[in-house]
């Protein structure tokens, strides 16, 4: 398990650490940071999230978007398969940049919706405006989608504007936050 | 005829893994209550000091039942409860 990163929000750019960040340009153009981890010589991690390269710069766009407010969504799948194929803009009811809750009504449409064709969460995202991409406080104890990977977009270094944003995915089980490698498919 | 309860991934602990399961009651809370005895703790995962949980949606018929009498909400052979955890982080 990756030890808990200290919370640095102040700080003018991320608590990288000493670990190797890949810059990729996305189609959109943008800087795209995804940590890596595992590389080299270093313990690699089994958790990987497979996901498509569309996905990833429709999850950013959103998320400029929405700045300086949490913009939240999903990656819905077929149930039991893992593979995010269909992304689902969510409301943010509380239109918060601290916070974030998917509108009830909204929610319950997307849960109909998902039962008729058999498909569950994949990927829950959101975005941090003011902090790393690292789950909060809140985030983890309200986690409640264990099949799902937590992605979290920050755009705290460069606002909606364009410039480097940062993209890292989560497991989030009972209280305990597990990083994994994010896989980007063309 | 009973009442079916949708239940999420999260409280399938609490049911053996089944998705649904079935009470009978003339209210949310009554259904609720059926159901615990036969699947101990699931309860207390959505109702807490005798209210619904905050982070927990319920629906029944498609109804959310904070607009329907909360736990007080009719229920009735043949309903449909959907239990939902929000989805909500900081």
């Amino acid at each position: 398990m990756q030890p808990r990163r200290g919370t640095n929000a102040s700080a003018p750019s991320f608590p990288y650490g000493g670990r190797a960040i890949s810059d990729a340009r996305s189609r959109s153009g943008l800087i795209v940071r995804m940590r890596r981890l595992g590389g080299g010589s270093a313990p690699s991690l089994t958790a990987v999230l497979k996901i498509a390269r569309e996905h990833v710069d429709a999850m950013i766009a959103h998320a400029r978007e929405d700045h300086p407010d949490e913009a939240c969504g999903v990656i819905v799948g077929p149930e039991g398969s893992d593979v995010p194929t269909r992304l689902v803009r969510m409301i943010n009811a509380d239109r918060s940049p601290t916070f974030f809750r998917f509108e009830p009504q909204e929610q319950f449409g997307l849960y109909k919706q998902m039962s008729a064709a058999g498909e569950e969460i994949v990927i829950v995202y959101h975005s941090h405006t003011a902090t790393e991409a690292y789950p909060s406080r809140t985030d983890v104890s309200l986690a409640s989608e264990p099949q799902a990977h937590y992605v979290i977009v920050s755009t705290a270094e460069s606002g909606a504007s364009a410039g480097p944003v940062s993209v890292r995915s989560f497991r989030i089980l009972d209280g305990a936050v597990t990083e994994e490698e994010i896989d980007v498919t063309e | 005829m009973s009442v079916e309860v949708r239940i999420p991934t999260i409280l399938r602990t609490f049911t053996g893994g089944q998705k649904a399961v079935h009470g009978n009651g003339a209210t949310l809370q009554e259904v609720l209550d059926d159901i615990d005895v036969r699947n101990p703790g699931l309860k207390d995962r959505i109702v807490e000091a005798e209210r619904l949980r905050r982070f927990v949606n319920v629906y029944v018929n498609d109804e959310d039942v904070r607009f329907s009498g909360g736990l007080k909400a009719p229920t009735a052979d043949g309903d449909i409860v959907v239990v939902l955890p929000a989805v909500a982080g900081g």
